[in-house]
């Protein structure tokens, strides 16, 4: 699979980033299995790679007056898998679409540090987004829903052709090419727009509640798959939840949000070893990781808070 | 027979039963009660009529039929761009639509005389009548169906720097089809009512006549099974538009719009 060979190639902004072991790759993404290289590309490692996104004193006000966000300060490096996690109303979901270029910030300054030129911001790829609905064309089949980017970009040919084949090998849907959305379940679906944020290979992937609108066990059996995919690719993710069990489960560091305004009240790294299993779910280490997580969350919720 | 079978089946079948009984009743009424026939025909004899008749009939049949498929094409034409013009742009769509909604809102009756007036060839002054009639649906629907795109999947069009013309056709113009389709169903039908109403007000559509004159004809001749049979023949040809309609929507939106593809899993 060549899949992430292009971009991992490219010469970096910074001399630090060389430091990045080629990414494994792994025979058919998410159903690989055991991967020894993840094992000893590790936390240690990420803390000292380059930033990827600095977002720096960003405040959101809307309209309507209602402060969003008020001052947030987050830097995530590359191959960081940081989740964000807060009660719902804390801003989170803005603070995603601000990173993505959607929303503008009110105050503060939120910069990608990508490979394309300045002023091609978020355009042709950069950035993937997952919404909390897989937001399919659902009158494409899954291989055009996955070409999207590459049409918009107006550069589709063979080589991109094939990379979106083996986005959706990797996310296990080989074979429903010419599935139409409503053919497929929700999960399946959903995995359908992971393989089109991916496909361009992004440099920041950001996934908005990606799988509060499955069922748990769907939910379960994507998370795991998220975890084979990050583990394999090692891409940098940036991915809002609400759930502390799915946070600590997947991401190698946990922003703590709170509301009114929107802000980070607490930066949790988490030091379980890749690559996770489901059995950690039992493990003291995990419980404990939970607990503390748990603990930071409740003391961001406001006092005496009924909701 | 499994549910399915057994519900489509009674569904063609309980109608021609029901057509069937009344048709019976009404021949048996007429028969006994010795009904005139230039009061009340027998279906018998409008069949008789709509056999004898039948070349002339088919010959203004094509006549109306004509009118309304042009107009119906015009319609969709116009009604389809007005509709992208008001997408585009807010001001345009804000300042024009109201007067849309006022060519809707006149009754074609009153404003066919003055058509008839202004526009000297006969069968453009038909069609123009049968246009105003059949054009809102489609611009009314495909306004709305351009504009009820999906909020994220217009940001990720934005995210990916799509340019206004892409995300118009990647997203905006395949959402609004449906809503095009279906206001060119209801279109079909009322194109139909447009061209006959304009002919009655009209009188004639010049050198050839459509149905309705023949009606007018008919009834001032007391020839009611021949006007029966230009009845039956307007009817049929409107279920026919509208059965054609639906067909084409369907084959078009066969793959993706869920409406469609719900019902075929029943």
């Amino acid at each position: 699979m060549k899949f992430a060979a292009p971009s991992r190639s490219r010469p970096r902004n910074s001399p630090s980033s060389a430091t990045l072991p080629p990414p494994p790759l792994a025979g058919e993404g998410w159903g690989g299995g055991k991967l020894p290289t993840a094992t000893d590309t590790g936390l240690a490692t990420t803390a000292s790679e380059a930033p990827v996104l600095t977002i720096a004193g960003v405040g959101k006000r809307f309209a309507s007056g209602l402060q969003a966000l008020g001052g947030v300060d987050l830097t995530v490096r590359r191959g960081e898998f940081v989740s964000l996690l807060g009660p719902s109303g804390c801003g989170k979901s803005t603070l995603l679409r601000i990173v993505a270029g959607l929303s503008q910030p009110s105050t503060g300054n939120c910069a990608l540090h990508l490979d394309t030129a300045p002023g091609q911001r978020v355009a042709s790829g950069r950035v993937g987004f997952v919404f909390q609905d897989a937001t399919l064309m659902p009158w494409s089949t899954v291989l055009n829903n996955v070409l999207l980017p590459f049409r918009i970009a107006r550069h589709l040919g063979a080589a991109e052709r094939e990379r979106a084949a083996a986005a959706l090998r990797s996310v296990s849907l080989a074979g429903f090419e010419n599935a139409y959305p409503h053919q497929l379940s929700g999960g399946m679906r959903m995995r359908v727009s992971i393989a089109r944020a991916l496909v361009t290979e992004p440099d920041l992937l950001l996934l908005d509640e990606p799988f509060a609108a499955l069922d748990e066990i769907t939910r379960l059996a994507l998370n795991d798959d998220l975890l084979r995919l990050w583990e394999t690719r090692r891409p940098t993710v940036l991915f809002v939840t609400h759930s502390v069990f799915e946070s600590v489960y997947l991401s190698t560091r946990i922003a703590v949000m709170a509301a009114r305004p929107g802000r980070i009240v607490a930066d949790l790294p988490v030091d379980l070893p890749h690559p996770r299993e489901r059995a950690i779910r039992t493990a003291p280490d995990y419980v404990a990781a939970c607990e503390q997580v748990s603990a930071a969350l409740g003391a961001a919720m406001p006092q005496g808070a009924t909701r | 027979m499994s549910r399915a079978t057994r519900h489509r089946l009674l569904r063609i079948a309980l109608p021609i039963v029901i057509g069937v009984l009344f048709l019976g009743a009404w021949e048996a009424i007429v028969r006994i009660e010795g009904i005139a026939p230039y009061i009340l025909p027998a279906p018998s004899a409008v069949a008789v009529s709509l056999w004898t008749d039948g070349p002339s009939l088919f010959g203004s049949l094509l006549v109306t039929l004509r009118i309304t498929l042009a107009a119906l094409a015009a319609a969709a034409l116009v009604g389809g761009g007005l509709a992208l013009l008001f997408a585009r742009s807010r001001v345009l769509e804000l300042s024009l639509f109201p007067y849309a909604v006022i060519l809707q809102v006149t009754p074609i009756v009153a404003i066919a005389p003055l058509i008839i007036i202004w526009v000297r060839q006969p069968f453009l002054a038909l069609l123009v009548c049968a246009w105003i009639v059949a054009f809102f649906p489609i611009v009314s629907n495909t306004t709305v169906g351009l504009n009820s795109a999906d909020r994220n999947l217009l940001a990720l069009m934005r995210l990916y720097g799509a340019t206004p013309g892409q995300v118009l056709r990647y997203v905006r113009l395949p959402t609004a089809l449906p809503y095009f389709l279906a206001g060119l169903r209801i279109s079909g039908g009322l194109a139909l009512i447009g061209a006959v109403v304009a002919e009655f007000v009209a009188g004639t559509g010049g050198a050839e006549t459509g149905l309705a004159f023949r009606i007018l004809e008919s009834g001032y001749r007391l020839a009611i099974p021949r006007l029966f049979a230009a009845l039956f023949l307007l009817s049929v040809t409107g279920i026919a538009i509208y059965l054609v309609l639906d067909a084409l929507s369907r084959r078009v939106l066969r793959n993706w719009h869920e409406s469609v593809s719900a019902e075929e899993e029943e």
